[in-house]
């Protein structure tokens, strides 16, 4: 009988933290020279953000990669393209498309818009910059800060 | 000992992983490739100079270097570059294979071609003099 508030408050506070990590959680890169090669510009985004054949056109492009050349050795290129295809999200795009940008996706437009005001934007300068918000994305964690 | 005592620390230093070498003997490679001299004036001028020829989101070496190599830049991502100069950054242009990825990837983006060993030795020449 005594335990009853204390289970009470420890139930309240596991649902909350099983909510927040099915709402805000995405697994982060443990893939070495995924987290190596494409943190140099941007944090590296975990492979679930994009469906498996997003990744494969990403890293068979990396000469034009979002305007800039981000090529790699052919065996490191190999390498990481292996790891995010095998790590990617589900598909949820229209048959065919292989979308590219995770900010232009229908659920990252959804979650930031009117989120994210023009200051805070002005200060992250860019979508890819997710850490300037999300102090924990490293670790795979994009709660609102 | 010493060396014992060096390692943990190259081993944190992002991203250099190994010291392949330094500004000085890179400078020394780069103007034997090319077979003259290095000319930090002319390194200074291919840096600051605007180009066409590449990507046109990029057409600068200052677009996200600055015009200060001393001091941080920043990628078109909003994530900070640490400085080039050697004196700002001792960690600038002692890995080999490092300098020899970034040159391939931002000649190609800010000039749409490979520099010249020449062009690199210009350019070393110049961020090791700052």
């Amino acid at each position: 009988m005594n335990f009853t508030p204390l289970l009470a408050i420890a139930a309240f506070a596991l649902s909350g933290a099983a909510l927040a990590d099915e709402m805000e959680y995405m697994p982060p890169v443990t893939h070495a020279a995924t987290q190596e090669e494409c943190s140099a510009c941007h944090m590296a985004y975990p492979a679930g953000f994009l469906p498996p054949q997003s990744w494969a056109v990403m890293m068979t492009t990396l000469e034009d990669h979002f305007g800039e050349n981000a090529t790699l050795d052919e065996a490191t290129r190999a390498d990481i393209e292996a790891y995010l295809v095998a790590n990617a999200g589900r598909d949820r795009s229209k048959a065919g498309a292989a979308p590219l940008r995770i900010s232009e996706l229908p659920w990252f437009r959804k979650e930031h818009e009117e989120e994210v005001s023009k200051r805070q934007f002005e200060e992250a300068k860019s979508w890819a910059n997710c850490n300037a918000c999300h102090k924990q994305a490293e670790r795979g964690i994009f709660e609102d800060d | 000992m010493k060396y014992l005592l060096v390692l943990p620390f190259a081993l944190l230093a992002s991203p250099a992983v190994a010291q392949s070498t330094s500004p000085a003997d890179l400078l020394a490679q780069y103007s034997a490739e090319a077979g003259a001299e290095a000319s930090a004036e002319r390194g200074k001028e291919l840096f600051m100079a605007n180009h066409t020829g590449g990507k046109p989101d990029t057409p600068s070496c200052t677009t996200c270097h600055t015009a200060d190599p001393k001091a941080a830049g920043q990628a078109r991502t909003g994530k900070p570059i640490e400085p080039l100069a050697p004196s700002a950054n001792p960690e600038r242009f002692t890995d080999l294979k490092f300098v020899e990825k970034w040159f391939g990837r931002n000649c190609n983006s800010v000039l749409g071609r490979d520099c010249t060993a020449a062009e690199k030795a210009d350019v070393l020449a110049w961020l090791a003099s700052l």
